[in-house]
């Protein structure tokens, strides 16, 4: 199982001081939280992707180059990628490019992005969100397995004799899952090619993605990529610890009553019970953590949102430090303990390769990337 | 046959208070001219400040937390919705318009509506027809002709077309209506999902 943590990478004023980091601390805080997360031991970093402020990562390839030569393991994730108003074609070429000089450590969370005015000033209307993710997603797919693509569509120019470069490396295109925190159509399409699904969890009670993730589950096992508990299912949380509970909670109410999602509503009791935020002991984590598989069932990816809402650089280290050290290594010990043996790991560039080197061989694994549906049923 | 499910909302803030007198007096129409056509009704009363901070709530989170939870499906899942607010600045109250708000966008949609209101002077009674009746109109609601106003006059007059007369020709539309229209089918897309060939038009 993997765990990380992602990022919004907004600039919010630490309402403790009043204090607002620049654009320049926020960009490089992010690059020393990914940094972080690599030497604590966890496995991914996720960056959102946003056009309008108080947000900084507008250019997430930018960003995940730059982290991904200065680290050696860590997978570089985003989250969300928008598939609706970036053009698939340049998704193909940076994803394609970025993987390269990652050495293969990068996958993609799909996404539509929620912000009315970004698709207007990215010239597309945002009542076409889904039928844009639907084409513009398979468009991608075609790229990044086609060398050559004629294509014609209802959003983009037209394409003929069309080469997306670089190639894939390895000839593997990045593994790729479809973010959603509402809508049925994204499980289903992320059913049909036997795509992860992420469900960012973290702001709505549980009753809800257990609909969404079911929903998933359901229609990979229909679309012939394997059983219900073998599809690629992705985790949010959102946590602050300290080795006293009481002082978690005294120093992190302030960040939450004034934080830009849900501040000045419920109280931070009222929303720990009502979604998976969890704000205490690093033991309140892991209980809360693993009752996400009572909830979900067995998962392949957990990210934390760690630092939102003001937090300043040097406690969302301690957070990490934390987390690294206390957290994950017994997360990682229990969930495996409890996981069926058939439950498959979230595929990365070597399995994806392997599988695909073993279906050049003869054999086939059955497994991971058609093009489409894996079985006849439709 | 099972009794048909009201759902009263009443937005009165104080307690007592005159809209859920009239919100009373409208349900108890209500029954009396279901049980007239043969039928009967159970009725589930949201007094709306119970829920005014979960409102507050629902509005930044975007999800209703306890009460107002069970209260919002009773809603959505009546056979019928009797909904009552006072007259504030010419309109319904703001706290009355925020549980609309909530609702998921087709809770109401082909749900058999009763439209009442109180205010202090007859002078707001369109209100009713200006504000209310356009809001259900958008939730695509089977809002009955007659709205019914209760002035502070209105509780002591026993003139032709009192409130008596005024409330029961109002339960009888929606008795009406309600035994006339077919049960609401709705279609699941977490059971029933669109098949993704179709989303991708091939």
């Amino acid at each position: 199982m993997q765990f990380g943590i992602f990022s919004v990478g907004d600039v919010t004023p630490d309402p403790t001081t009043g204090t607002t980091p620049t654009e320049a601390e926020r960009i490089k805080a992010m690059v020393a939280i990914a940094l972080k997360a690599e030497e604590v031991g966890l496995d991914v970093f996720a960056t959102g992707e946003h056009h309008n402020p108080p947000f900084v990562p507008s250019s997430p390839t930018t960003m995940l180059g730059y982290i991904a030569a200065r680290t050696e393991r860590l997978i570089l994730s985003t989250a969300t990628t928008l598939i609706t108003t970036n053009d698939p074609v340049k998704i193909a070429e940076d994803y394609a490019m970025l993987q390269h000089l990652a050495d293969g450590r990068v996958d993609l969370v799909m996404g539509r992005g929620n912000t009315g005015p970004v698709y207007p000033w990215f010239g597309q209307d945002i009542r076409q969100g889904l039928p844009l993710a639907v084409e513009n997603y398979h468009l991608l797919r075609r790229l990044w397995r086609e060398d050559v693509v004629d294509w014609e569509g209802k959003f983009r120019t037209a394409l003929r004799g069309f080469t997306s470069t670089p190639r894939p490396l390895d000839g593997v295109p990045p593994f790729v899952w479809h973010g959603s925190i509402r809508t049925p159509e994204i499980a289903e399409q992320a059913a049909y090619y036997g795509d992860g699904f992420f469900a960012n969890n973290i702001f709505w009670p549980k009753e809800h993605y257990q609909k969404l993730i079911g929903l998933y589950r359901r229609r990979y096992e229909h679309y012939g990529h394997g059983s219900a508990d073998q599809a690629i299912v992705g985790l949010g949380g959102q946590v602050f610890m300290r080795k006293n509970s009481q002082d978690a909670v005294r120093e992190f109410r302030p960040y939450f009553d004034n934080a830009p999602v849900y501040g000045h509503g419920p109280s931070l009791e009222e929303f720990s019970e009502a979604t998976p935020l969890t704000v205490g002991s690093p033991q309140q984590v892991i209980d809360r953590t693993l009752s996400f598989r009572d909830h979900f069932g067995d998962y392949q990816r957990q990210l934390f949102l760690m630092d939102h809402a003001g937090l300043p650089l040097k406690t969302v280290l301690e957070q990490l430090d934390l987390l690294g050290e206390e957290v994950v290594p017994v997360l990682r010990k229990e969930f495996a303990a409890l996981r069926p043996a058939h439950v498959p790991d979230a595929p990365t560039h070597a399995s994806l390769r392997a599988a695909a080197e073993a279906r050049a061989a003869g054999g086939d694994s059955g497994a991971g990337d058609a093009a489409g549906p894996a079985g006849t049923a439709s | 046959m099972n009794p048909y499910k009201l759902a009263v909302v009443s937005a009165g803030l104080s307690v007592p208070s005159s809209t859920r007198l009239l919100a009373d007096r409208l349900t108890a129409g209500a029954e009396t001219a279901l049980r007239e056509r043969g039928a009967t009704a159970t009725a589930d009363v949201v007094e709306l400040r119970d829920h005014a901070r979960a409102l507050a709530d629902n509005l930044l989170t975007g999800f209703p937390t306890g009460d107002l939870k069970a209260a919002v499906d009773a809603v959505a899942e009546a056979d019928a919705v009797i909904a009552v607010t006072p007259i504030f600045n010419a309109s319904y109250s703001g706290l009355f318009k925020t549980f609309f708000d909530v609702l998921d966008a087709d809770a109401l949609t082909g749900t058999p509506v009763l439209m009442g209101a109180t205010g202090g002077t007859a002078r707001h009674s369109l209100a009713l027809e200006h504000a209310l009746r356009p809001m259900f109109a958008y939730l695509r609601a089977a809002v009955v002709p007659t709205a019914v106003y209760a002035s502070s006059e209105d509780w002591g007059t026993g003139a032709e077309n009192d409130l008596t007369t005024r409330i029961a020709r109002a339960a009888a539309e929606l008795a009406a209506t309600l035994t006339t229209t077919p049960p609401r089918t709705t279609d699941d897309p977490f059971t029933d999902p669109t098949p993704f060939t179709d989303l991708l038009g091939e």
